[in-house]
């Protein structure tokens, strides 16, 4: 068994990180995910296993230096919040454009604008579908706990180089400032030796110079490179990932992720010991969604909730994987309200088993 | 003196470099670009670092620069080219690292990147073009354009009232700690490709030896942004744009070696 700690989920990533063998964090101060930046600093990353951890002037900045490193083959990482989150798409999109892996850590917050501190799920459209300009995609995970905070870095990573693709996780307030015990990896080493055959780290005689660029005048060569895009974006379903709680007989279904599926754990049993057959499903990876198992669902309930903290995002994914077979429904609370447990009963009673 | 006594291999003065493609330069003819490119080349052929150096390509003129210089290239987001080469150089603090932009691309909406990668002192060459005007795009007015200068969105000059001053970012950055090398060139005569050259070498001596920032500006023409001839532009950067951005060394070995504030204002 690993090392087990109380940890914020924020602190759990930046251990995870340095556990990890990530060569490099290029990040900027912002609430609710300051801890990250925070504690990598204070535990002398450099001195642990050589990992560059570097202060930009602006999220704008640090998702530059991200793509700067991403480009020379190294694992490397940032983590902000909404506000800074939306001034990191641009490079975001060229990451994704030039097909570069990295890692990033998005501690959603409410908005829009400056919105609030308090935690929220506001930012669903915006990490899975694309987020900056251009038709792109992000994997995208969930964590549900302050272990997952842990557990999907390397996830994360291990996904970003076998897609060479960015890779988001999407947290949010509750999960990044909360603490919990939490069992730590053991340190990996940092890669020494890698696929160097498209990185920029000096052209040697033995081989064609190597160019990070997202750029492609040509309209036939840009329709080529999105298709292959898509192509890979596609594949991605191989990696889909999700819990069900419950669901083997429910006749009536939740779908939440982060957050708002340990609060509806939470409902699912106390519906259970009522004699309502809830069940729930949560999506682990956001894109690619389980559309499948909540299509294969929608085929043996006869409603589904969609519980977010927000005026109702995945519930579109939902409706798509549902196609029409049950009625699906939204309950949420933006803006940084918290829904309880007994909320989402009342949700279950009045929108879900209303006419039942 | 025959065709052939001429190219006799003893009688060679000047060779393209070899790490310059073959592929036909973008650039319009008579622009100063071109020269820059081969003067990089020539260094970091000359200095035997063609396989520890990494370029960064900006949004501009110049974004197709990797199609052009024989080493591995990034392209970088409008302005993030010091962010970008900041990324690489701590990751592989033994390469060279440079960026190559322009003055839109520098001094308007990469200021940030440009004044904060200067003061940290990253061990980065920045080769800023400056012809006053955004090039590429059709030559719109740039943060550099001359009071009274014409540009497609300053039709009847640069006003300074209601569009603000031309920027002299290099007189700025030449006051940070973070920058050791500081100088302000021109390729437009032969001996000014000479002092840009070792201007160039200089930069990536500082680099090799990491002692911070080596930021070289070069004032060049833009005669089709300037709507002139080659040969006017020349003549009219020498009038007026070498009074406003005066050329020569600003800091050398981190010590300032010119009146900066007599520049400035």
């Amino acid at each position: 068994m690993g090392e087990l700690r109380l940890m914020k989920g924020n602190e759990a990533v930046a251990e995870a990180a340095i556990r990890a063998g990530v060569d490099a964090y290029f990040g900027y101060p912002i609430t609710p995910q300051s801890e990250v930046l925070e504690y990598l600093m204070l535990q002398k990353p450099e001195e642990r296993t050589g990992m560059v951890v570097l202060q930009a002037e602006s999220e704008i900045a640090a998702i530059n230096m991200v793509y700067g490193a991403a480009g020379t083959g190294k694992k490397v990482m940032t983590s902000s919040s909404s506000p800074g989150i939306s001034l990191k798409m641009e490079g975001i999109s060229y990451i994704a454009g030039a097909e570069l892996p990295c890692l990033i850590l998005n501690v959603v917050r409410g908005g829009p604008g400056l919105g609030t501190i308090q935690p929220s799920q506001a930012d669903y459209f915006q990490a899975t579908k694309g987020g900056g300009h251009g038709d792109y995609r992000l994997v995208v995970l969930a964590p549900a706990s302050v272990q997952e905070m842990a557990d999907f870095v390397d996830k994360g990573m291990e996904l970003a180089f076998k897609y060479r693709n960015p890779v988001m996780i999407l947290s949010d307030g509750l999960i990044g400032q909360m603490m919990e015990k939490v069992e730590l990896p053991d340190q990996k080493e940092r890669v020494k030796e890698f696929d160097q055959s498209w990185v920029i780290t000096g052209k040697t005689k033995d081989r064609e110079r190597n160019i990070i660029t997202s750029l492609n005048l040509d309209p036939d060569k840009q329709y080529q490179h999105n298709m292959r895009l898509k192509e890979k974006y596609d594949s991605m379903s191989d990696d889909v990932m999700y819990e069900t709680f419950d669901c083997e007989d429910a006749e009536f279904l939740l779908v939440a992720y982060g957050s708002s599926s340990r609060i509806c754990q939470k409902a699912v049993d106390e519906a259970r010991s009522r004699g309502k057959k809830l069940g729930l499903l949560r999506p682990i990876t956001l894109f690619p969604f389980p559309d499948a198992i909540i299509s294969k669902l929608a085929r043996q309930v006869k409603g589904i909730l969609s519980v977010e903290l927000n005026t109702g995002q995945m519930v579109e994914d939902v409706m798509l994987a549902v196609n029409g077979r049950v009625p699906v429904y939204h309950y949420g609370t933006p803006g940084g309200k918290i829904f309880s447990p007994d909320d989402v009963l009342k949700a279950i009673d009045e929108k879900l088993m209303g006419g039942y | 003196m025959d065709i052939k006594e001429i190219i006799k291999p003893e009688n060679l003065v000047h060779q393209r470099t070899s790490l310059m493609t073959d592929a036909t330069l973008s650039y319009c003819p008579g622009c100063g670009h071109g020269t820059v490119h081969h003067l990089v080349m020539e260094v970091v052929e000359e200095m035997e670092i063609q396989e520890q150096t990494i370029g960064i390509a900006p949004v501009g003129c110049s974004v197709l620069a990797y199609d052009f210089m024989d080493i591995d290239m990034s392209q970088a987001a409008h302005g993030r080219a010091p962010a970008v080469a900041t990324g690489i150089k701590r990751l592989w603090p033994d390469k060279f690292v440079f960026t190559y932009q322009g003055d839109g691309d520098l001094a308007a909406i990469g200021t940030a990147e440009t004044i904060h990668a200067c003061n940290r002192g990253e061990d980065i060459t920045i080769i800023f073009i400056n012809n006053g005007i955004y090039g590429m795009t059709g030559g719109q007015m740039a943060p550099t354009t001359l009071e009274g200068m014409k540009s497609s969105t300053s039709p009847y000059g640069r006003d300074l009232q209601s569009m603000g001053h031309p920027l002299k970012i290099t007189e700025l950055v030449a006051q940070l700690p973070g920058t050791n090398f500081v100088t302000r060139q021109a390729v437009h005569k032969p001996g000014n490709v000479r002092k840009t050259k070792k201007a160039i070498r200089k930069a990536f001596e500082v680099q090799r030896e990491k002692k911070g920032m080596s930021f070289i500006e070069i004032v060049s023409n833009c005669n089709s942004g300037w709507k002139m001839s080659p040969n006017e532009s020349n003549v009219w950067m020498e009038e007026h744009m070498f009074p406003s951005y005066p050329l020569g060394d600003m800091k050398v070995d981190g010590k300032i070696v010119k009146d900066l504030m007599k520049d400035l204002v």
